[in-house]
C-alpha cells in the first residue's frame, strides 16, 4: 500500500522558493551594493576579497552558535564568555613568550581548554534557569566583559608591549606586530587568483571547524543534542541525559568563540581587550539568522551564508559607500551609514528569529 | 431533521503534490448524529480542518469545491469565521492552554466582561483587555457545560497535568458554552477514554443533538458509530465511498466500505496460554510514582517471561503511571526487577539499556519529534542506546532508509516516504512510527500505552496482531489501555487500577460486568455480583 519515494525533481523555482526571506533581503543588498560597487570602478575581486576576509574572521562566532541553538538554549548571547577566554589565552601565551606560528597553535589550545571549562560553567548555569536562556544569556555575557575589565587591569604582566605607557593594566589594544604574530593564518598559504586574496590559513580553520561541526552532528551525540533541542521530553525517554547534552553543546560553543577570537585577531593584527568581547554577540547571532537560522534551528549551511551575506556586505559597505559619498554630503557620514546598516540587519535578524528567516 | 444543515460541494484538498481529497460532497441534516469514518490518512481530519478554516489549510494553497451553511456559501476563512457561523470543532491534538484553569480554557477569548459604567469608560480608553472579567459568571457557565458532561471536576482546577481523558471533556464543554452553536464536529473525541467514561459523552451527544445540534462525529469505533449516529459517511483514500443510514447497516459492512475488502474485525479466540512455568520477566513492588493526576500508590504485581499483561482503569486512576514510572519518566520509589535483575529507578537510560522499550500514549509530547522526518524517528531510539544505524560512529542514511521502509511496510505507515516530516502524518499513521520505534529496539520487555489510539481497525488488528506475535516470539508485553475490549481481546491476564492501586487481576474472559465493578475501585467481585 506505500508509495514508495517519488525523488523530488530539482526546479530552480522551487529551491529560490525554499531560500529563507532574510537570507534574500540581505542578499538583494549585497548584490545592491556589490553593483554600485562595480558602478563606481571597484574591481569585483577587489570587493570579493575583502567580502572574504570579514567572512573569514567572523564565520567562528556564527559558528558558535549552532550547538547552542541545536540543544535548545537558544543563540549564544554569551558570546563574550567564550571571547574573553581566547582573549586571556593569547595574553597569556604571548606573556609567556611564544611568538609567530608557535603563539597561535598554543593560544588555541589554551582557548579550547578554556572554553571548554567556562562553557561548562555556562551550561550549568542554562540548567539552571530552564525555561529563561535566552534573559539570562546576554547579562552573562555582560557581567563577565565587566570582571574581566578588572582581570586586564590588575593582571600581573609587565611586558611593556602589551601593558600602557602610564601605569599598570593590559592596554586596550595590543599590537601584535610585536610578537611577529599578527596575520599568521592569513598569511599562511596565501595567493592571489585573478586579483582575487586568498588568505588560506584563515579559510583553513574555518573550513575544519565547520566540516567538524557538520559531522559532530551527525554523530551520535550531535544527534542527542538535537534531539533534546527540538524534545526534550522525546530525548529523555529515549535515554538521552538532557541536562549532560545541553552542557557539552554550551562547552563546544564557548570553545568555537574561544578560538574565534584568535583568529579575529590575527585576521586584524591587534588583541582588543576591554568592552570588546560585548560588541560581538549580536552580529554574529545575526549572521546566523540571515543564513536561515531561527532560536530553534540551525545548521552550518546557515553559518556559511549568512556570515558571508552580512559580513561581506559590511565589508564592501564601508568603501563602496565612501567613494559615493565622497563627491556629496562628504565622508563624514559613511561611519554612521555603516553603523545604521549593521545595526538594521542586527534588528531585523532577531526580530526574525522565532521564524528561522522566513 | 431532514433539513439539510450543511452540504460540502465537490471539495478537493491537496498538500503539495499530494491529493488528500477528491471530489467530496455530502450533507449534513440539521439535529443529526453524522459519523465520518474511514482509515488513517483517508483525511477525515483535513476535510474537517476546511470547515472549521484552520489555518494549515489556507497556509497549504486553501481548498477547491464549497460548503454551503443553510443554502448560503460559507467563506471560512479563519477558525473565528468558522464560530461566528455556529460551528465548533474538537481537535484531534488538544489545544488547551495548559496554565490556564478549565473555566478560563471554556471562556477562552469569549470572556464575559462585567456590565458597569467603570468597564464602559475603561474600554473605550483601553481598548477590550482591559476590561474587567466576571469570574464568577465565567465559572458558572462552565460549571453548567461541565455539568451537562456529567463530569465532577473542580471548574478552577488547573488544565496542566489533567489526564487526557479529562481534557477532551474540557474541550468538549467549550463547545458545548458557545451559544448559536449549531454544528459540532467532533474528531475522535473517544479515543482517548475509556468505554464508560465514552458512553457518557455518547448520551451527551445524544441530548444535544436532540436539541437540534447537527454533530459530526469522527471515531475508528465502529460500535460507537452505530450505538449513536443516524447517518454515516465513509472516506476511503480521500474519496466518499458512501452515505449511509446507519440503521440500514452493520459494523461489518462500514468496514468493508472502508477498507475496500471483507475483514474480520473480532479477533479469532485462541485457547488461554499458560505461563506457570516461565521466569518473570518483571516485577514491582510497592511502585509509587508521582505523575500529575495518574499517581501510582503503591502497586504490586509480576508478569512471566512472553506473557502480555493487561493494565486497565478509568481516566485518572494511575493506568497510565505505571509505565511512565517504570520507564523514570516521572518521580517514583518502589522496586522493579527486569529478569531478575533489580533496577535503579528514575534512570530511563538503565531501564533502556535492559531491553525495556515504551510506547507513550502521549505521542506529540513524548513520542516523536514533529519536525523530523518518519525515518529519524524510527531510529532515534536505538541509534542513541545501541549505537545502531552508525557507521564509523556518523548516521549511516543508506541503513536508516531501508530499516524505515521494512518498517513503513510492515505496519502499513501511509506516508509520501520515508522522508516526510512525522507532524504532516495523519494521527493514526504517527502512532505506528511510534510503535515502530519501539519495535526498532528489538526489546525484551515493551511497555506499550494505549498503542491503538487513533488507529483505524484495519491497522489496529494489524498491530494487536503483531503484538501477540511479539509475545509468541518470546517478548514480554505489557499493555496499557482505556478500552477494554482491546485488552480483552490480547491480554492473558489484565490488572484494573483503581486510585493508584491495583484492585484486581481478572482473566481476559471474565464478565463486563466484573470488569465495571473492579474500575469503581470494588474488590471483592464475586461477592458483589452474587448479591
Ligand atoms: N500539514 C500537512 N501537510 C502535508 N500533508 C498532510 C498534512 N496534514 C495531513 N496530511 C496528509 O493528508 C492525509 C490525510 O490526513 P488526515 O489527517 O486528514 O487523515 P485522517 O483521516 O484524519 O486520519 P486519522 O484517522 O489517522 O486521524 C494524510 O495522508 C496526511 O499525511
Ligand atoms: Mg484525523
Amino acid at each position: 500500500m506505500t508509495e514508495v519515494v517519488v525523488e523530488e525533481r530539482f526546479s530552480l523555482i522551487k529551491a529560490f522558493k525554499k531560500i529563507p526571506f532574510s537570507t534574500k533581503a540581505v542578499g538583494a543588498l549585497y548584490l545592491v551594493i556589490l553593483i554600485l560597487g562595480l558602478v563606481n570602478g571597484f574591481s569585483f575581486s577587489r570587493l570579493l576579497s575583502d567580502s572574504l576576509h570579514l567572512f573569514g574572521v567572523w564565520a567562528l562566532f556564527s559558528l558558535a552558535n549552532v550547538p547552542s541553538i541545536q540543544a535548545g538554549t537558544g543563540p549564544n548571547f554569551a558570546l563574550p564568555i567564550g571571547i574573553v577566554n581566547g582573549l586571556l589565552a593569547m595574553v597569556l601565551v604571548l606573556a609567556a613568550g611564544f611568538t609567530g606560528m608557535g603563539f597561535i597553535v598554543v593560544a588555541s589550545l589554551v582557548a579550547i581548554i578554556f572554553g571548554s571549562a567556562s562553557g561548562f560553567l555556562y551550561g550549568k548555569l542554562m540548567n539552571a534557569v530552564k525555561g529563561s536562556e535566552m534573559a539570562i544569556a546576554p547579562y552573562t555575557g555582560f557581567a563577565i566583559t565587566a570582571v574581566f575589565g578588572l582581570v586586564w587591569l590588575s593582571i600581573p604582566i609587565r611586558h611593556p608591549n602589551m601593558i600602557f605607557f602610564l601605569g599598570d593594566g593590559l592596554r586596550h589594544q595590543i599590537p601584535l606586530d610585536y610578537f611577529r604574530a599578527e596575520f599568521i593564518l592569513a598569511n599562511f598559504l596565501f595567493f592571489e587568483i585573478f586579483g582575487l586574496e586568498i588568505r588560506t590559513g584563515e579559510l583553513i580553520v574555518v573550513v575544519v571547524a565547520c566540516v567538524l561541526m557538520w559531522l559532530f552532528f551527525r554523530s551520535k551525540m550531535g544527534l542527542g543534542i538535537t534531539a533534546v533541542g527540538r524534545n526534550p521530553k522525546f530525548a529523555k525517554a529515549s535515554g538521552v541525559n538532557v541536562d549532560r547534552s545541553r552542557v557539552i553543546a554550551n562547552m563546544i560553543s564557548t570553545a568555537v568563540a574561544a578560538l574565534g577570537v584568535i583568529v579575529y585577531a590575527q585576521g586584524f593584527g591587534f588583541i582588543q581587550l576591554y568592552d570588546f568581547p560585548m560588541l560581538l554577540a549580536f552580529p554574529a547571532v545575526a549572521c546566523i539568522v540571515v543564513g536561515g537560522a531561527s532560536g530553534q534551528k540551525a545548521n552550518v549551511r546557515n553559518v556559511v551564508i549568512g556570515t558571508f551575506l552580512f559580513q561581506g556586505l559590511m565589508a564592501i559597505a564601508l568603501p563602496v559607500f565612501t567613494r559615493v559619498l565622497a563627491g556629496g554630503a562628504g565622508a563624514g557620514i559613511v561611519g554612521p551609514i555603516r553603523m545604521a546598516i549593521q545595526n538594521g540587519i542586527i534588528l531585523y535578524a532577531l526580530s526574525r528569529m522565532s521564524k528561522g528567516g522566513k | 431533521m431532514s433539513r439539510n444543515l450543511l452540504e460540502f460541494k465537490s471539495v478537493s484538498k491537496s498538500y503539495l503534490e499530494n491529493q488528500v481529497l477528491k471530489d467530496v460532497s455530502f450533507d449534513i441534516r440539521a439535529g443529526e448524529i453524522h459519523a465520518l469514518i474511514g482509515e488513517n490518512g483517508a483525511g477525515k481530519s483535513t476535510l474537517m480542518n476546511i470547515l472549521f478554516g484552520m489555518p494549515v489549510i489556507h497556509s497549504t494553497g486553501g481548498f477547491e469545491g464549497s460548503i454551503e451553511l443553510e443554502g448560503q456559501k460559507l467563506d471560512i476563512m479563519s477558525p473565528f469565521d468558522a464560530m461566528a457561523a455556529g460551528i465548533g470543532m474538537v481537535h484531534q491534538e488538544f489545544m488547551l492552554i495548559p496554565g490556564f484553569t478549565i473555566a478560563e480554557n471554556i471562556k477562552l477569548n469569549r470572556e464575559i466582561e462585567k456590565k458597569s459604567l467603570l468597564n464602559t469608560i475603561t474600554s473605550r480608553l483601553f481598548g477590550k483587555r482591559m476590561k474587567t472579567l466576571d469570574f464568577k459568571q465565567m465559572n458558572k457557565d462552565a460549571r453548567a457545560a461541565l455539568d451537562k458532561l456529567e463530569m465532577n471536576i473542580e471548574e478552577f482546577t488547573l488544565v496542566q497535568g489533567l489526564p487526557i481523558g479529562y481534557m477532551q471533556f474540557v474541550e468538549i464543554a467549550r463547545e458545548i458554552d458557545k451559544t448559536g452553536l449549531k454544528l459540532l464536529v467532533l474528531d475522535e473525541p473517544t479515543a482517548v477514554l475509556t468505554e464508560s467514561e465514552a458512553d457518557s459523552l455518547l448520551q451527551a451527544m445524544k441530548n444535544l443533538a436532540a436539541r437540534g445540534i447537527s454533530i459530526v462525529f469522527i471515531s475508528h469505533r465502529l460500535g460507537e458509530i452505530t450505538a449513536v449516529a443516524d447517518r454515516v459517511t465513509i472516506l476511503r483514500d480521500g474519496e466518499l465511498v458512501i452515505t449511509k443510514d446507519v440503521k440500514d447497516t452493520n459494523t461489518l459492512e462500514i468496514a468493508e466500505y472502508m477498507i475496500g475488502r471483507k475483514v474480520s474485525i473480532e479477533r479469532e479466540i485462541c485457547e488461554t496460554r499458560k505461563f506457570t512455568d516461565a521466569e518473570i520477566a518483571l516485577s514491582v513492588k510497592d511502585l509509587h510514582v508521582a505523575m500529575p493526576n495518574e499517581r501510582v500508590k503503591g502497586v504490586e504485581f509480576e508478569v512471566r517471561k512472553g506473557e502480555i499483561f493487561g493494565i486497565g482503569g478509568l481516566a485518572g486512576q494511575g493506568k497510565l503511571g505505571i509505565a511512565n514510572g517504570i520507564m523514570g519518566l516521572y518521580e517514583t520509589r518502589g522496586e522493579v526487577t527486569i529478569n531478575g535483575e533489580p533496577m535503579p529507578l528514575n534512570k530511563t537510560r538503565k531501564m533502556l539499556d535492559a531491553g525495556v522499550a515504551f510506547v507513550s500514549e502521549d505521542r506529540k509530547e513524548v513520542g516523536l519529534l514533529i519536525e523530523d522526518s518518519i525515518r529519524h524517528n524510527i531510529m532515534f531510539t536505538s541509534m542513541n542506546i545501541h549505537s545502531e544505524f552508525l557507521k564509523a560512529g556518523l548516521i549511516d542514511k543508506k541503513a536508516i532508509r531501508e530499516h524505515a521502509r521494512k518498517m513503513i511496510k510492515d505496519l502499513d505507515i501511509r506516508c509520501t516516504s520515508e522522508k516526510q516530516r512525522t507532524g504532516r502524518l495523519s494521527g493514526g499513521n504517527q502512532q505506528k512510527v511510534c510503535v515502530a520505534r519501539a519495535l526498532t529496539q528489538k526489546p525484551n520487555v515493551l511497555f506499550v500505552s494505549e498503542p491503538t489510539r487513533g488507529i483505524d481497525i484495519g491497522a489496529k488488528k494489524l498491530i494487536l496482531d503483531l503484538l501477540m506475535e511479539l509475545s509468541s516470539n518470546g517478548m514480554t508485553i505489557i499493555m496499557t489501555s482505556s478500552e477494554l475490549a482491546e485488552l480483552c481481546s490480547i491480554c492473558d491476564r489484565i490488572a484494573i487500577i483503581c486510585e493508584g492501586e491495583v484492585v484486581g487481576v481478572l482473566p481476559p474472559d471474565a464478565s463486563p460486568t466484573k470488569f465495571g465493578l473492579m474500575m469503581s475501585g470494588i474488590k471483592d467481585v464475586e461477592e458483589e455480583v452474587q448479591s
